[in-house]
């Protein structure tokens, strides 16, 4: 009996990893669903007139013309038709056609994207590795000088208008200073690598052309900069919150008994113990910043999916405009399904419990 | 009857500059070879921050005077780096709260020997071995498995058991244990006191046993001091004191205390 029981255990805790992923994903996929849904409510719920936009003033007083045009994109049919259309050339990987630029809207969201991830994936990097050493000096110096120096920092980066910084660190740091590149991802000069991710840093990389990369890394800073310095302030008062609750638990005092050294303390047990509400956090800061760069993006002239789903919406182009609603919800899924599972691979009482 | 560790006149000072309260004064104790060193006292009285002192544990604000002696070193005056190797090393603690003493996200095994290989410069496979054997010793279940589990698949009891292990694993002289059956159940309890006495007797650790719980004390410590507002009032034996009380306080306690405890712990 007891031979039994053991090995049931050992089983439960060899499978429950994969058991608590096939979960999470189930989850995933519903909302999804969701996403679909609600983006394709509030697109045909928008007022304007997506017709009058693309056809102009002159075709419009044209029935015909009209009449054709609703019967190309699907407008005479009924919502729930026109839904379940949409879905149905949504699992062909189909989402339309772009009426402004009468391109596939897939594919022009396949550049814009990777452009906007890029940027959005190293000022969330660099953001989390300035924010964790800040945050847990703060923390650890509660009250002293070096925490009012963070708390004031971190305020400053919180206050501070995106946009205006964007045109501030623009103009000082490309035109009158020169020293890094700001606009574009690319000097013009310069051929973008052959896609393979559409992420120029790791496409560089995977061509092996450091020329190329070192321009493109270039082009990365400005922007950067400018995103990292409110997540920045975000993250550092989260964490500096985070860490000082977990300060005061026993397991920190009982590792700093057993004579185990400061740095490992920190990174072992403490930062360890706060690592789950700072990764949530740091999803939820990553989704807005892959969903919230268009001043930036239009400062840098990046050619990303804010810049593209501005000039989606101010033209009417609802099927573009569709599609950049669906990839954000789908980046908010896949973030929230990502942290889902780091906390299970961080936490045992998740995964196992 | 060797001394390894001297408080003498030990004081604490705690709290913001505008409101300094002095939670411990003067208190002198020696901790003896194979012998439990019982401190008692309510509540508030000092006697966690009097442990938490010997070690260094206080928050930064606090200031120890006195002295802390071990051998020939002088603990409160040693720097961070040579007082790491003191913690863990010879003198280890155990906590009144296994379950907020362990960490929730590391496995058994990693607690268990991350200061094993710190301390003893010992390999991961040699110091799990260690581990497992500790475990077994303190009557964990099944410890090699053990290792790979974590503190919310255990017991109270067992997570006493295993901060226990934890503490002797670099097999310390000293061990701290700061109320540590408060947070069991008192059928737990008596199981945790017999393996602290029997850990004693076979390894000839000196302890510190601090309790609020009379009945604790009069089951296991050899010598009982009492702890009111900061200060030693009464310490001897512990028969004479539990049968002759000097200190008025004392015998408020003993008082206080149910009936034949004494009797039905051990």
């Amino acid at each position: 009996m007891p031979t039994a029981t053991k090995a049931a255990r050992s089983r439960s805790t060899g499978s429950a990893l994969p058991r608590y992923l096939l979960r999470r994903l189930g989850t995933s996929i519903v909302l999804l669903f969701g996403v679909t849904l609600v983006t394709f409510v509030l697109t045909a719920l928008v007022p304007g007139d997506p017709i009058a936009a693309a056809l102009g003033e002159g075709a419009i007083q044209n029935e015909a013309t009209v009449e054709a045009y609703r019967e190309r994109y699907g407008m005479d049919r009924s919502l729930p038709e026109r839904y379940l259309l949409y879905l149905l050339a949504l699992v062909q990987g189909d989402l339309g056609t772009s009426i402004r630029t009468s391109r596939p809207v897939l594919e022009e969201l396949s550049t814009a994207l990777p452009a906007t991830v890029e940027v959005a994936f190293a000022a969330i990097v660099v953001s989390l590795a300035v924010a964790l050493v800040l945050g847990t000096i703060a923390a650890c110096r509660a009250g002293k000088v070096s925490d009012q120096v963070v708390r004031v920092v971190s305020l400053v980066g919180l206050s501070v208008p995106t946009f205006w910084l964007a045109i501030m660190v623009y103009r000082l740091f490309f035109m009158q200073l020169g020293w890094a590149p700001g606009s574009g991802r690319l000097s013009p000069a310069l051929n973008p690598p052959p896609r393979i991710t559409g992420l120029y840093l790791v496409d560089f990389a995977l061509d092996g052309d450091p020329v190329g990369f070192i321009d493109a890394a270039a082009h990365l800073v400005l922007p950067v900069v400018v995103l990292s310095l409110f997540t920045i302030g975000l993250l550092t008062r989260f964490i500096r919150s985070s860490v000082l609750e977990v300060l005061s638990t026993d397991y920190v005092r009982a590792a700093r008994a057993k004579g185990l050294s400061s740095r490992r303390v920190i990174v072992g047990y403490l930062l360890r113990g706060a690592s789950l509400p700072i990764l949530t956090m740091v999803g939820v800061a990553f989704g807005a910043l892959l969903s919230g760069t268009v001043l930036v993006e239009a400062v840098f002239a990046w050619p990303g999916l804010g810049t593209y789903a501005y000039y989606a919406a101010i033209n009417l182009d609802l099927p573009a405009v569709m599609g950049v609603g669906l990839v954000v919800g789908v980046i908010y899924v896949v973030i929230n399904l990502v942290v889902d599972l780091l906390y299970g691979v961080l936490d045992p009482r998740v995964r196992l419990g | 009857m060797s001394t390894v560790l001297s408080l003498t006149d030990l004081a604490v000072e705690l709290g913001p500059k505008t409101a300094r309260r002095q939670v411990v004064r003067g208190v002198t104790l020696d901790l003896v070879a194979g012998q439990i060193q019982g401190l008692a006292g309510e509540s508030g009285s000092g006697k966690t921050v009097t442990a938490m002192a010997v070690l260094g544990l206080l928050p930064g604000s606090a200031t120890v005077s006195g002295s802390v002696r071990m051998g020939t070193t002088e603990l409160t005056t040693l720097r961070k780096r040579e007082l790491n190797r003191v913690r863990g090393r010879r003198i280890a603690m155990i906590f009144q709260d296994p379950s907020a003493s362990l960490h929730p996200q590391l496995s058994i095994g990693a607690q268990l020997t991350d200061h094993v290989r710190h301390h003893l410069g010992m390999k991961r496979k040699e110091a799990r071995g260690r581990a497992a054997e500790l475990l077994d010793r303190v009557k964990v279940p099944d410890p090699e498995s053990a290792l790979n589990r974590y503190p919310h698949q255990f017991s109270g009891g067992q997570r006493q058991r295993i901060a226990i292990a934890m503490a002797l694993a670099c097999e310390p002289e000293v061990l701290l244990a700061d109320e540590p059956t408060t947070a069991l159940d008192v059928t737990v309890q008596a199981g945790i006191l017999h393996l602290l006495r029997d850990l004693v007797d076979e390894r000839n650790l000196a302890v510190l046993l601090v309790t609020h719980d009379l009945g604790v004390m009069s089951a296991v410590a050899d010598d009982v001091a009492v702890m009111r507002h900061g200060r030693l009032v009464e310490s001897g034996a512990r028969r004479q004191m539990f049968t002759d009380p000097q200190h008025p306080y004392t015998r408020q306690l003993l008082e206080a205390m149910p009936d034949a405890q004494e009797s039905e712990i051990l």
